[in-house]
């Protein structure tokens, strides 16, 4: 019976078993796909309380499974969609499985022990059964799986969602998802509303969201019956429209939201707080994801909330636990952003001597808390400005700069190498440092970064650890923000050029918002920890996670 | 111990045996000065430790003195001192010292018998100045019944290559000396550059006796590998950027700091060589890239 089922299922169920066969470590997204497709197969027979001791432990893996930090909630969910193939019950997110857990805890008719043993027996039936079977087979590889010849890949590596968006599978999976995280009682007009793509894409970046300034997502939310808090909302409409940006900034209005949420919660009747709350902050990010797509600082940020609130101990009353968790968030912030902002200015101003110009890119926080500080302990230096169209952030940092009384130069990107025999040091802000040390910052960084090695002058990159991000990247076109492209149309003498560029059929407006520099042309990386060369961040990474 | 009697003890020991290096010197001087103090307190101690070696620094002003110094103490403290006597956490200190010590003095061995593998059959060496690691090195190398010939720089401004270039001939190595300026010259000729090292910085770059920098960037242009030859307790917590960025207290002789008023017209001792140019760095750790030396460092001193 279990066997005439398992032949039933799609290709994925083949690519498991080869794995097995050939003595391949299954990954954590095979277990979990093996475990969900065990599930499947009970439920036609199985009675539902059967059902939800399984889903908690399903609850469990989604959550310790590594998750690229930028997508810290989708990847779990999206893997339940591509399981959907037979079943006619839509996959209760995890949401909902909350609801049929408190149904179990309630009436527990088997025990959690013979459930798995029941399970592993099936599993061992299973694997005899397809010890001879070397079926190549129909393949029907989920959408998102990637190499199709399976003999040579058992073990099948996924894309992150949010940089498949030319592929319309995905696109009917987010929103199928963006549908399920709603509340308990799965009222259809709670939910949150999929931002549609604007514009033609370049098509070296069509995989990538477009989004349009003048259409925020908030527009689609009903009110006041939205199942997202005011703050988050709010927030979500000020990353959308700009207000609120730069790395630093964006970090901490994200935790003050999160702050701000921990204090309206209430535990509801029968729910642990460290499970339900984190359920609850999950529709939040897809919704500020949605806003703008998710910093690394802000991923960093997410998991450390995650862990922190997972790690609440049962028995901790409301209030409690509610206050530690506040102070958790303060002092996050007060370690990682603004201390490491005082540490990093300590180690900077070491290598600021009398009578250099230093060279700074657009308005990074911690490059103008820097040349402020220098600038207090009587440093004598100027500063040169670089800026460049759309943003015109540079502008900013001019301001601050002249307030404080230095001495300042600006220019335009397109003079730098005109002005670069002058520098004697560039000092550079990161949006995030990668781990194979590469620097992600703003578009034009790495512009500057070559222009200064070319002419010898050491470049430096001003970092903190919490920005330090796993992922790996050699080029800036494999996952990159594409911001509103109606930004670069720019209205001189009366007349305005671009107006109507959706009209011309060939014609595409680019604008992007970060790219990669390579370490080669990054002399220093100066971090909280001290002084490293680029190539040193996996040593940071190791030590942080060990002592995390 | 008074300020004196640490210098006295500290250029004892330099003469005793002139084959070790200075920053041995210093901290045998620093473990004396250690089974000696009077102090009450470990904080003082290691405040007194500190100032010992400042003031050795003033006598050698060489990068390996400070470095072995701050090495010395880390190693010293990086044990669990929760002894409730003084006097016992003074014994684990000077053991930990002693094992330290005893460490370090065979690091020159094991950076020799590291190195002398990549110097082949026939092959034409180039090196600078007077290094006594990469004496041991060729000393090891001959031993191993090599045949190599060796061209060395003359050095200036204390012609200490003509000193190394006496040594070799000891070992029946065939030696020329060349001119500082002959460096491009010779070049072509050569199969690999071996330097020894004052310090190791924390880019993977060195610090060493000045026209290292330059032979390193002509053996860039001719592809030819450039080693670097150091022990361990060389490596320190700078970061330069650039040649301006070496501190000025290591670029000139001690006594030279003390007397001359405008340092413009002094020659510095010393350059920098980013990493870059090294191919491969020998130390009694392992075989390192100038990127693995900054992992390297991590360890030793977080």
């Amino acid at each position: 019976m279990a066997d005439s089922e398992v032949t039933d299922q799609s290709g994925p169920k083949d690519g498991i078993e080869r794995a097995k066969n050939e003595g391949k470590e299954l990954t954590k997204e095979e277990k979990q796909r093996l475990r969900k497709e065990k599930k499947q197969q009970k439920k036609g027979k199985e009675k539902k309380d059967d059902k939800a001791p399984k889903e908690s432990q399903k609850e469990k893996p989604p959550a310790a499974a590594a998750q690229p930090s930028t997508q810290p909630s989708t990847q779990p969910s999206t893997q339940a969609p591509s399981q959907k193939v037979c079943s006619a019950v839509p996959a209760p997110a995890v949401a909902a499985a909350a609801a049929e857990t408190t149904a179990a805890k309630e009436k527990p008719t088997k025990s959690k022990a013979e459930l798995k043993a029941e399970r592993r027996a099936r599993q061992e039936a299973d694997r005899a059964s397809k010890q001879g079977k070397k079926g190549d087979g129909a393949q029907a590889a989920p959408a998102k799986s990637k190499a199709a010849p399976s003999e040579l890949q058992p073990v099948v590596k996924r894309l992150p969602e949010h940089i498949q968006v030319d592929n319309p599978d995905v696109l009917k999976k987010l929103a199928k998802k963006l549908e399920r995280q709603q509340t308990p009682e799965n009222i259809a007009d709670k939910k949150i509303p999929l931002r549609s793509d604007y514009g033609y894409k370049v098509s070296l970046f069509s995989h990538l969201h477009q989004y349009s300034r003048k259409a925020p997502l908030t527009q689609q939310l009903s009110i006041p019956s939205s199942v997202i808090h005011p703050a988050i909302v709010r927030l979500g409409l000020q990353y959308s429209q700009g207000i609120v940006a730069g790395s630093n900034a964006r970090s901490v209005a994200l935790l003050h939201a999160f702050k701000q949420v921990i204090r309206d919660y209430t535990t509801p009747p029968n729910e642990e707080l460290s499970r339900d709350l984190v359920n609850k902050l999950k529709p939040y990010i897809s919704f500020l994801n949605q806003c703008r797509p998710l910093s690394a600082s802000m991923g960093n940020a997410i998991k450390y909330i995650k862990k922190e609130i997972s790690n609440i101990p049962n028995q901790c009353k409301d209030k409690e636990a509610k206050n530690k968790l506040l102070n958790c968030i303060d002092c996050y912030i007060n370690e990682k952003i603004v201390l490491a902002a005082k540490a990093i200015a300590k180690y900077a101003i070491e290598k600021i001597s009398d009578g250099d110009v230093i060279l700074v890119y657009g308005c990074s926080s911690l490059v103008n808390n820097i040349l402020c500080e220098a600038f207090e302990k009587n440093r004598k230096f100027r500063v040169i400005v670089v800026d460049s169209r759309p943003r015109l952030e540079g502008r900013e940092a001019l301001r601050r700069l002249v307030q404080r009384g230095i001495r300042c130069t600006y220019v335009l990107i397109s003079a730098v190498s005109y002005i670069l025999p002058e520098v004697s040091k560039v000092f550079l802000g990161a949006h995030a440092l990668l781990a194979n040390g590469y620097v992600m910052s703003r578009v034009g960084t790495s512009q500057i970064a070559l222009v200064a090695k070319a002419f010898n002058v050491p470049v430096l990159v001003c970092c903190e650890t919490y920005k330090f991000c796993e992922r790996v990247q050699t080029d800036s076109f494999v996952s990159n923000e594409l911001d509103d492209p109606d930004d670069l149309i720019v209205t001189r003498k009366g007349k305005t050029q671009l107006e109507n560029w959706q009209d011309v059929e060939l014609l595409g407006l680019l604008n992007l918002v970060y790219d990669v520099t390579p370490p080669d042309f990054v002399d220093l990386v100066i971090t909280d920890l001290g002084m490293i060369p680029c190539t040193s961040v996996p040593v940071v990474l190791r030590v942080k996670n060990v002592d995390m | 111990m008074t300020e004196q009697e640490l210098v006295d003890y500290f250029k004892a020991q330099m003469l005793k045996d002139p084959d070790m290096a200075s920053a041995v010197a210093a901290i045998r001087t620093l473990l004396e000065f250690l089974k000696r103090d009077q102090g009450e307190t470990i904080l003082g101690l290691r405040e007194s430790l500190t100032a010992a070696t400042d003031c050795l620094t003033g006598v050698d002003s060489s990068v390996a003195v400070s470095s072995g110094g701050e090495l010395f103490l880390r190693f010293i403290s990086l044990t669990s001192l929760e002894h409730q006597d003084l006097s016992r956490c003074k014994k684990v200190m000077e053991e930990r010292g002693e094992l330290f010590l005893e460490k370090i003095s065979m690091s020159r061995a094991k950076v020799a018998k590291l190195c002398h593998t990549f110097i082949k059959d026939g092959a034409k060496i180039l090196t600078h100045s007077y290094s006594r690691v990469v004496l041991r090195v060729l000393e090891k190398a001959a031993a191993e019944k090599k045949r190599f010939t060796v061209y060395v720089t003359e050095s200036q401004p204390d012609a200490a290559g003509l000193q190394m270039a006496e040594e070799l001939r000891k070992l029946d190595v065939p030696v020329t000396v060349v001119l500082d300026a002959a460096v491009g010259y010779v070049l072509e000729k050569v199969d690999l550059v071996i330097v020894g090292a004052e310090g190791v910085v924390e880019s993977g770059g060195i610090i060493n006796k000045i026209g290292t920098y330059q032979m390193a960037l002509c053996s860039k242009a001719h592809n030819k590998p450039f080693y670097v030859v150091a022990e361990s307790f060389k490596f320190v917590r700078l970061y330069p950027l650039n040649q301006q960025d070496v501190p000025d207290k290591f670029k000139y002789k001690a006594d030279t700091l003390k007397s001359v008023q405008n340092l413009s017209e002094e020659h510095p001792r010393i350059d920098y060589t980013p990493p870059s140019l090294i191919t491969l760095l020998f130390t009694d750790l392992g075989v390192l890239t100038p990127s693995a030396v900054s992992d390297e460092l991590i360890k030793l001193y977080l």
